[in-house]
């Protein structure tokens, strides 16, 4: 038995599996932990698109900073750590009916669309330096620079909506 | 594996995951997850696309997931701010309950 199809379907049980368990369970602090897991299965998903340098992106980005920030938001804003989640059945059923539809329209799409796949996908040695030329040298220049003003608007916003408003005239 | 199908059908599994965390969810932090999740399906369709469709030099599709995770960084940031601030102003982040502006 070969391994390779064998680790990418373990890749795939992974993500799906840990994303059902973030929507489901009722622990927020459960579903932070496993929303971690996924994340990092998508990361070996990239691996195996030939992705390196996402892959390391994904886990530098979403697991080091995007993680610890969903959890920080979670110690701040419940008194206690093991806050229950609370549903709706109305909310469940309808949501869980568009969810299926969208589901199933999608899928249609998938299987009914020609995809124009490349005959000949051929190995990529490392993508990083290609990534780096066609950011600094080619047409994705401008939404570089749009991307660092964007996230410099993000910091200041973030510091200015969450710190505590002082009055001048008290 | 070495088709685009499994991917597609994977991310296409993600995205209405959290669809339905985005509906059926009642706390503002939970929500929040299930728009990365969202956003973590199309970063993998575009990666599965630029693997798949585009010739094996261009990377356009790949340099593209990287933009979409910039986003969703600068996004989950103000997202938080945000929460915070209503979590001072109504000790609670339900969204149910934060409905001062409603009619």
């Amino acid at each position: 038995m070969e391994l390779k199809p064998l680790v990418f379907y373990v890749f795939a049980l992974l993500t799906i599996g840990s994303a059902v368990i973030v929507v489901t369970v009722r622990n927020i602090v459960h579903a932070a932990f496993s929303l971690m897991v996924t994340l990092f299965s998508i990361a070996g998903l990239y691996v195996f698109l030939q992705a390196d340098f996402l892959a390391a992106t994904q886990v530098i980005v979403y697991v080091g900073g995007i993680l610890v920030l969903i959890l920080f938001g979670v110690m701040m804003t419940s008194g206690r750590l093991d806050m229950k989640l609370k549903m709706e059945r109305g909310q469940l059923f309808w949501g869980g009916l568009v969810t299926i539809l969208i589901f199933a329209l999608l899928l249609g799409v998938i299987r009914r669309t020609p995809w124009n796949v490349q005959e000949e996908l051929g190995t990529v040695e490392g993508t990083t330096a290609q990534i780096g030329k066609a950011i600094l040298q080619s047409e994705f220049l401008l939404p570089f620079e749009v991307a660092s003003v964007i996230l410099l608007i993000a910091l200041i916003g973030a510091v200015l909506i969450s710190r505590k408003e002082v009055r001048e005239d008290e | 594996m070495n088709d685009l199908t499994p991917y597609l059908v994977i991310s296409t599994t993600l995205f209405c995951l959290g669809i339905f965390a985005v509906l059926t969810r009642r706390n503002a932090i939970s929500i929040l997850m299930g728009i990365e999740l969202i956003l973590n399906a199309c970063n993998l369709n575009f990666a599965a696309f630029s693997r798949f469709v585009t010739p094996p030099d261009d990377i356009s599709g790949q340099i593209i997931s990287i933009f979409g995770i910039v986003l969703a960084a600068a996004e989950a940031a103000v997202f938080l701010a945000i929460i915070l601030a209503i979590y001072r102003e109504f000790s609670t982040i339900s969204p149910d309950e934060t409905d001062t502006l409603k009619g």
